[in-house]
């Protein structure tokens, strides 16, 4: 392998100024970051391991209703926390329907949402890609690309971001702390992750050093615990990343929808929120129609990237099965099989 | 290496005879404990670490390597290239026997693949080799890329799969489908697949003077070490290769790859020990797959529902370079019978490693397309599936007409339809539902996999302690060699299965032949039988020729081996110690060899065969597509069951197998470059254990007189066919949309809500 150094700072001020170096990058479980560099994908010079700074694998409710969760807390210690799989089951579900028991135990908060793309072409390092190499071409786009974008694609890069994790904390309007060279800010989830348009490299807001030290669900994400879910179609039951997914989360006031949140995974370059979905949603009952409308909405700017275009179809009928799931109540206990359209089947033994 | 030390079995289980008890594997708690030695588990001293460079581009040539570089790098101790490496007795190009298929050595700069390896990189340290190998940044002339099933002009092959005929036929399959009531014509695919064996291919190469020492994994020890002899013009007698354990071999380490000859090169080349382990994504190209494959069925059937002809051409690719062709159509040579049947093959040549036997050669590949066609026929009939295959059960082999040594398969159709409750099932599709609304299938499939029997040797010994031993190069893929064959060991020479010392997994020992075929248990077992009967008979010599014996008189014929004792068969109260035998008879101890043969004759009389029934349930999501597979039974006829334990493992296995080829296996390649996108476990996809369903193998019981003296068919492959194909059909049931290409994708099924 490349020699790197390997740096582990005391404190997150150290961190940062460590990080804000060129050609550095910080390790967390290195559940991504590990293979791409087994794969010579990412050849950092350093890393800048955060694992042992203090409090950031905390897990806070704050004052005023808002949950804030270290970036540190594993995928699968949130996931268990029963507290919060009961006040955001949907992020609960997404987080265990993703990747493997092991990576899970294993996985960060913070990592998750920094997790790298899955497209073939972006690991293959014989493949043109715009997202690895700037200014060398998208491989992608004539290939072998059935999992590929369907919405927010670019000429440069149709590739998607593939966390379930992020798909319901979209939804409930996640908030992002960030510690960096210049002190620390927070922004929305939304404004996290970027399109490719012709710049497929510059994958979020972060600048060299950022630092994600949190993510916190506001207040008002607490309203949608009765009417939430993630539904996650994948070519097998466990450890498959998502073809699409949906999280579906509903504030049901006198029989119609006070309030609508919707996000899709596995369709574009960062989770996607269907905002004119909500929009349709909001203040009709929850009805099979108004499902179907919502789905047309969220998919009104879809189109094909390749042989793909089955994708869209599917993401209709995902969004109407999450808000269908999600008007129906959340479950008193999340599936043996979390997100899958099998939750249902009795007697599944655990992904 | 050590002697290994098994476990003991459980002494409740006993019966008398170790065969038919269902041990559990004497190697497990080794395995369990780590301590049970894979080939990469090696370390002599001195040793260095040996990295491939494989190329990215899959036709063309190399033009450069920045050997310069990887040298600069710390740690690296030496590049081996085309232009700097030890020279090799013989030319790799040249093939000295069928079983030798050409390999890269980097006796050219030629790429004729991807992942074809163009340089090793040795170094102190893996991670220097493995960036050594980086620093190597090839350059290429690039030429177009041969890719898919159309990528040239096809040609029939002289042959397919071990010899076989490219095309067969009995009958006028021309009139029989003009005579028919009803026809189908259906064209399916088949994906390349790769064996993905969980060891990776591994090679610990050591040579002292002209001695070479060698680990690694191998189906095939005496066919390894021939041809490493010839490559290398080293003597038989001074190469010795362990290969205790393999983590999966699936026909990929049957015969002598490319990379482990590079491994030892390396070692010569560095005159030091060399450890050389492909990556995961390395075995995608120099070690073998499963060739994808277009079948295209054409049946008839009269109006009762009786086949009129059987058509089943299979379109393949083999490499550029050399010779491997899927034999997929002969899987209609055997199951169903037809007045009128014809098989036959075409290839294109395409720029990939050379194809290669894969767990059930042919019979998969062919399985899943046959029973898919053999389910569409029964639906164009409006017959129930099950009673389609009845009404044409093939009494007698279909296109030889030779009568089975043992079919059994009734009964397979019979025990496994009433487990698993086939007679519920709807006639139609798309009928039934479970509670939640999901579309539930039932779907069936027929197994069948030939009883093959290979050459082996085995040596026994009884010594004079009144312990045994028993001696033969046997392989233990992970399937339970080290505990089936013990058993029939112990049984050989009439021993507790703790007092025979079975020793097998190196090439020092007789020769076993190759664990493949699902042939292994049947030939190195029918050796071992042998084997332990001459020692038994010379034994019996001793004590019956001598006077002071109570034996005495019995002659060869009259005495019976147990328990470690010889009793005379015609009066149980007269026996003799093979101890006390010994120690009278003033020898240390006595040794016979026994060897294990097909019975040309028996071959030239019976079909032989093993059968089976499976039967699958999936559900399927209406309206997104998704598929699980909840519900599987397989009824197995296979002659003589050694250790149920074991054999059910094996065909749980092979459903799962089975499952992963109706539902997730494919490398997907990318249709212009030839490389392949998906070469890891991560996006290769296989079940994993959250997709299997409950699985339900029946044994079912069969006496074969002819297939070998102890009755064995095997059962490593049959597990796969039939299964595939009975997924398939169920899903076609679940859904009322036929899925011709495989695995099955979730945008077939969106078709329709």
């Amino acid at each position: 392998m490349k020699q790197f150094d390997y740096v582990r700072p005391a404190t997150v001020a150290e961190a940062v100024a460590a990080a804000a170096q060129p050609g550095a990058t910080y390790l967390a479980a290195g559940t991504n970051l590990l293979d791409l560099m087994k794969g010579n994908v990412s050849r950092p010079d350093r890393l800048v391991d955060v694992t042992h700074l203090d409090g950031l694998d905390g897990i806070e409710h704050l004052a005023d209703g808002s949950l804030r969760i270290g970036a540190l807390v594993s995928n699968a210690d949130l996931a268990h926390d029963a507290e919060f799989a009961k006040t955001y089951p949907a992020v609960a579900e997404a987080l265990l329907s993703g990747a493997s028991a092991q990576l899970r135990n294993a996985a960060t908060v913070g990592g998750n949402l920094l997790q790298r793309t899955r497209c073939a072409y972006f690991y293959d390092t014989a493949s043109r890609c715009n997202k690895r190499e700037p200014g060398s071409g998208c491989d992608a786009r004539d290939g072998e690309n059935r999992t590929h974008a369907v919405l927010g694609w670019s000429e440069s890069c149709i590739a998607t971001h593939p966390s379930d994790f992020c798909v319901p904390l979209l939804a409930l309007d996640a908030i992002i702390e960030i510690e960096g060279p210049k002190g620390r800010r927070e922004i929305a989830l939304d404004e996290l992750h970027r399109l490719p348009g012709n710049t497929p490299e510059r994958e979020s807001a972060l600048e060299p050093g950022d630092l994600i030290v949190a993510v916190r669900l506001p207040p008002a994400a607490r309203g949608f615990a009765a009417h939430a879910r993630y539904l996650k179609v994948r070519e097998r039951t466990s450890y498959a990343f998502a073809i699409v997914s949906a999280a579906a989360a509903l504030r049901i006031e006198n029989g119609k929808i006070a309030e609508a949140r919707l996000a899709l995974g596995g369709v574009a370059a960062k989770p996607w929120r269907a905002r004119a979905a909500e929009d349709v949603l909001k203040g009709v009952a929850p009805t099979a129609d108004a499902f179907q409308e919502a789905a047309w909405r969220a998919l009104t700017d879809a189109k094909p990237s390749g042989d793909n275009a089955y994708k869209i179809e599917l993401a209709r009928r995902i969004v109407v099965r999450a808000l269908t799931l999600a008007a129906a109540g959340t479950p008193a206990r999340i599936p043996a099989l979390p997100a899958s359209p099998f939750a249902s089947t009795s007697g599944a033994i655990h992904a | 290496m050590p002697e290994l030390n098994l476990t003991s079995a459980p002494a409740h289980l006993r019966h008398g005879s170790s065969i038919g008890q269902p041990l559990t594997r004497r190697d497990g708690v080794l395995k369990v404990k780590g301590q049970a030695t894979y080939a990469a588990d090696n370390h002599p001293p001195g040793m260095l670490f040996a990295v491939i460079a494989v190329s990215s581009i899959a036709h063309g040539r190399v033009t450069s390597l920045d050997v310069a570089a990887a040298k600069r790098h710390p740690g690296v101790v030496d590049v081996m290239t085309p232009d700097h490496k030890p020279e090799l007795a013989i030319d790799p190009e040249i093939k000295t026997n069928p079983f030798v298929f050409r390999m890269e050595v980097l006796q050219s700069n030629e790429v004729r693949y991807a992942n074809q390896p163009i340089a090793v990189v040795i170094a102190e340290t893996l991670e220097a080799a493995t960036e050594g190998a980086v620093l190597l940044a090839p350059r290429y002339e690039i030429l177009p890329a041969l890719v898919g099933l159309d990528a040239g002009e096809s040609y029939v092959p002289p042959v397919v799969g071990v010899g076989n005929p490219a095309e067969n036929h009995h009958g006028d399959v021309a009139a029989g489908l003009a005579s028919a009531d009803k026809q189908i014509d259906a064209t399916y695919e088949t994906p390349a697949q790769y064996h993905n064996a969980m060891e990776p291919h591994a090679i610990v190469a050591h040579w002292n003077g002209d001695n070479l020492q060698i680990d690694m994994p191998t189906q095939g020890l005496m066919l390894s070490l021939a041809r490493v002899a010839e490559l290398f013009g080293v003597a038989h007698d001074n190469i010795h290769i362990r290969s205790p354990f393999l983590g999966g071999g699936f026909g990929s380490k049957g015969l002598m790859a490319g990379p482990p000859a590079l491994g030892i090169m390396a070692a010569k080349l560095a005159g030091r020990p060399v450890k050389l382990v492909l990556r995961r994504e390395q075995m995608y190209g120099p070690v073998g797959h499963r060739a994808p494959t277009r079948q295209r069925l054409r049946i008839g059937a009269d109006a009762e529902g009786r086949l009129t002809a059987l058509d089943h051409h299979a379109r393949t690719v083999s490499s550029t370079f050399d010779d491997f062709y899927e034999p997929a159509a002969d899987a209609s040579h055997t199951l169903y019978a037809a007045p009128a049947i014809r098989t036959s093959h075409d290839a294109v040549r395409v720029n990939t490693g050379t194809p290669l036997f894969m767990r059930a050669p042919g019979e998969a590949t062919g399985s899943i397309a046959l029973e898919s066609a053999i389910d569409e026929m029964a639906w164009a009939c409006g017959m129930d599936p099950l009673a389609f295959r009845l009404k044409n059960y093939a009494e007698v082999e279909p296109i030889t007409g030779k009568p089975f040594s043992s079919k059994a398969l009734r009964a397979c159709y019979d025990q496994g339809a009433a487990r698993f409750g086939w007679a519920e099932r709807s006639l139609q599709p798309r009928q039934m539902r479970d509670d939640a609304g999901l579309l539930v299938g039932w779907g069936m499939g027929t197994a069948t996999f030939p009883a093959l029997m290979f050459q082996a040797e085995a040596r026994a010994t009884i010594r004079r302690d009144g312990s045994g031993a028993m001696e033969i190069g046997a392989h233990d893929m992970g399937q339970g060699a080290w505990t089936a064959l013990a058993q029939i060991a112990a049984d050989a020479v009439g021993l507790d299965i703790d007092r025979v010392n079975f020793k097998a997994g190196t090439s020092d020992l007789p020769d076993a032949g190759i664990a493949g075929g699902s042939a292994h248990t049947a030939t190195a077992g029918a050796a071992i039988h042998s084997a332990g009967a001459a020692v038994i008979a010379k034994l019996a010599d001793l004590a019956t020729n001598d006077e002071r014996s109570p034996l005495f008189g019995a002659g060869n014929t009259g005495v019976i081996a147990r328990d470690g004792r010889l009793i005379r068969r015609d009066d149980e109260g007269r026996s003799e110690s093979y101890a006390g035998i010994l120690a009278r008879a003033g020898v240390a101890e006595v040794e016979a060899r026994g060897t294990g043969a097909p019975n040309p004759a028996a071959m030239e009389e019976y079909a032989m065969h093993a059968h089976g029934a499976v039967f699958a349930e999936v559900k399927v999501d209406p309206e997104l597509g998704q598929i699980r597979v909840t519900r599987m039974v397989g009824a197995f006829a296979a002659g003589r069951i050694v250790n149920p334990h074991l054999v059910k493992s094996q065909l749980f296995g092979g459903m799962i197998w089975g499952q992963s080829f109706a539902l997730h296996e494919e490398a997907i390649t990318d249709r212009r470059s030839g490389r392949i996108m998906n070469a890891n476990l991560g996006e290769y996809h296989i079940p994993v254990n959250a997709d299997v369903p409950p699985l339900d193998v029946i044994t079912v019981e069969e006496h074969d007189p002819h297939v070998n003296a102890l009755g064995i068919k095997g059962v490593g492959e049959i597990g796969i066919t039939g299964s595939a194909g009975a997924v398939a059909n169920a899903v076609w049931h679940a859904t009322g949309v036929r899925v011709r290409r495989f695995p099955i994708r979730i945008e077939d099924l969106l078709t329709q809500t």
